[in-house]
């Protein structure tokens, strides 16, 4: 452990181990069919604890986690009406895989319920499941999956991702990631006059589990972006006593420093494709927005104007930019070509800032924020001008991201008790849940 | 068939990690935020004056050292604690330096021309009613033009370094105008002298 934290002291930035996604191949018994519920209805899922085939306390305690996170990740997307698992008491556990009693779950209302089993297999869990229509008793569903005994979420996971996929056609979110800017460490600067803490970036799971700091500069770490591969994090860092752009190599615990040595630049955006960065500089003697190849190369410039120009967004086929202007006064969105030609304006309340575009191309939208002291979330719909709101007032509410499908915005709330949290909420503005609590945490982004 | 967790792509990152530690590991960042200065010039006179003697043993009446000798061999650390730099405070959603700030910066300038060794960073804060983004670029704003202002008394431009930290550290946490008119502001920090 010494040893890790020399490394990521010396390198900037912390070895993440890869976790590659299980993939897994259709089982036996496994027959084409959509679970439907009533009509007009969500089918209705249940998930219990899965069984576990042998006494190993990691293998009791994978098969409640397995049950648990399914549900949640099920839950998450809002395509099926999930029953509550404390309902599930009265019915008895299945003996094996294939041993649902079919009947009972009937009477709990169920269209769909789950059945699983853990059991060891060396250093690795093997998990089998099955997804049983409940009236046509037979399996929509049927994988193994087998991996380390470490992280049994992350095989919950993979499966909820292609349950959504296969019935639903979704391309789930269950295996994304969160990045985002946090003060927890309480850590001080060193050599300032002032009593001023340092933030650095940290990862989570899409559900805020897993949460882990990426960089160890010691310094302000803000508006982290994950490239479109999910390998990397640029990010705006005061290392060098200014900002700059730094890249997180996450995987490779290595750091790299794109943008030209003693220039200020900061707030990064990936390209759509992670060819290219999208920044902020003040090179030229005010803020305005930068293109670059993500090694440094082939700078130009976008925005030429007295006034700011900031926090750009790429629209998902990489055709536009969105961005926050003051030139009319007070801070506004527009958008324009990725050529910086074609701009007009699209926010027309007083002061409005972090243009974020939906990154799913089903969704032509662009979220901001506007206010003055306190901020609420809005989203503005490209095709029909119309703006929605999706924070009314709790708190203020800044930062918004998408999630890779666009059904979901990662944004940060003080809501909670005043201080500066991540949420995730959808976009239709339900269903809010707090994904941090410790310190202070900013600027989320959602991985691809 | 069976699906496997990619564990050895993790190890062998780790291992790569590892292996590049060795090389870097005594690679110590420098201390960031006192940016490394260019030389300074050789002095023409001593930089600190000696030492004024010792009072002697049971004198009633200490000799304060003159206040400028105290600025002069004040170690960077206590300068900023206790700065002869003013600081410029700013409107809501302003750069403009207003008169009070034009007589900060004078007195300023004076400071600059008569320790003319010292570079300076004007550091560029906002108060929390701003967005965590647009704040950056204004903070940018607000150190600017303290700068330009600066400049304009005939302070060297290479003596002058800018930085923008948005809303990032507040010098006052409270959440009231009291607290944001502190807030809004251009500081300096001496970071060679």
């Amino acid at each position: 452990m010494f040893a890790l934290s020399v490394a990521a002291a010396a390198l900037g930035a912390v070895v993440i181990a890869s976790q590659q996604a299980p993939t897994s191949q259709p089982q036996q018994g496994e027959v084409r069919l959509n679970i439907n519920g009533a009509p007009g209805m969500p089918p209705k899922y249940a998930v219990p604890d899965f069984i576990a085939l042998s006494p190993d306390p990691e293998v009791q305690a994978a098969a409640k986690v397995l049950g648990q996170v399914l549900w949640d990740d099920l839950n998450f997307e809002r395509e099926f009406h999930m029953i509550p698992r404390d309902t599930y008491a009265s019915i008895p556990a299945a003996k094996s895989i294939d041993a649902v009693p079919f009947d009972r779950w009937k009477e709990l209302g169920a269209d769909a319920v789950v059945s699983g089993t853990v059991t060891r297999d060396g250093a690795n869990l093997k998990i089998q499941v099955k997804l049983f229509g409940v009236t046509q008793q037979q399996s929509a569903f049927s994988r193994e999956y087998s991996g380390p005994a470490g992280n049994p979420r992350a095989f919950a996971h993979t499966m909820a991702d292609e349950i959504h996929k296969q019935q639903r056609g979704l391309d789930g979110v269950a295996r994304t990631k969160l990045t985002f800017s946090s003060d927890r460490d309480k850590e001080k600067l060193s050599g300032t006059v002032e009593n001023r803490e340092v933030k650095e970036v940290y990862i989570a799971d899409y559900d805020g589990e897993n949460q882990r700091r990426i960089t160890v500069n010691r310094v302000l770490n803000i508006t982290p972006k994950w490239s479109p591969d999910g390998r990397s994090i640029a990010y705006t860092s005061y290392a060098r006593g200014f900002p700059t752009i730094f890249i997180s190599l996450i995987y490779e615990g290595r750091r790299i420093e794109p943008s030209t040595p003693g220039t200020q630049n900061w707030l990064p955006v990936w390209s759509p494709d992670g060819t290219k960065i999208l920044f902020t500089s003040n090179r030229d003697g005010n803020p305005e927005l930068y293109v670059m190849n993500r090694d440094g190369s082939n700078v130009h410039r976008l925005t030429n104007n007295p006034a700011i120009d900031t926090t750009p967004t790429w629209s998902p086929n990489g055709n536009q930019i969105a961005f926050t202007s003051d030139r009319s006064g007070s801070p506004a969105i527009y958008v324009m070509g990725a050529d910086g030609l074609n701009l007009r304006r699209i926010s027309s309340e007083g002061y409005c800032d972090r243009a974020t575009w939906n990154s799913s191309s089903a969704f032509n939208e662009i979220a901001y924020v506007c206010g003055r002291g306190g901020y609420d979330i809005k989203v503005y719909d490209l095709a029909s001008g119309e703006i929605r709101q999706i924070t009314n007032g709790e708190g203020s509410n800044e930062s918004p991201a998408f999630a890779p499908n666009g059904r979901h915005i990662a944004f940060t709330s003080t809501r909670a008790g005043g201080r500066t949290q991540v949420f995730v909420i959808s976009r239709d503005g339900k269903d809010v849940r707090q994904i941090t609590r410790a310190g202070n945490n900013y600027t989320p982004d959602w991985s691809r | 068939m069976t699906s496997r967790l990619g564990f050895r792509s993790g190890l062998l990152a780790a291992m790569v990690a590892l292996s590049l530690v060795a090389g870097a590991c005594h690679k110590k960042q420098p201390p960031i935020a006192r940016p490394l200065p260019p030389p300074p010039p050789a002095p023409v006179e001593p930089a600190r004056p000696p030492a004024p003697p010792e009072p002697a043993a049971g004198a009633t009446t200490p000799v304060a050292p003159p206040a400028e000798d105290a600025i002069a061999s004040a170690s960077l650390d206590d300068l900023n604690r206790n700065s002869p730099l003013k600081p410029v405070f700013y409107s809501l959603d302003n750069a403009d330096v207003d008169q009070a700030g034009q007589q900060a910066l004078q007195s300023d300038a004076e400071v600059l021309k008569k320790y003319t060794t010292w570079q300076v960073t004007i550091e560029g804060h906002c108060d929390e009613r701003g967005t965590a983004e647009y704040n950056l670029a204004l903070g940018e704003r607000r150190a600017t033009a303290a700068r330009t202002y600066l400049l304009s008394l005939g302070v060297s431009a290479d003596r002058i370094k800018i930085v923008s930290y948005g809303k990032e550290f507040p010098f006052d946490p409270g959440h009231d105008e009291a607290a944001w008119s502190k807030n809004r502001r251009a500081h300096f920090v001496v970071t060679a002298k």
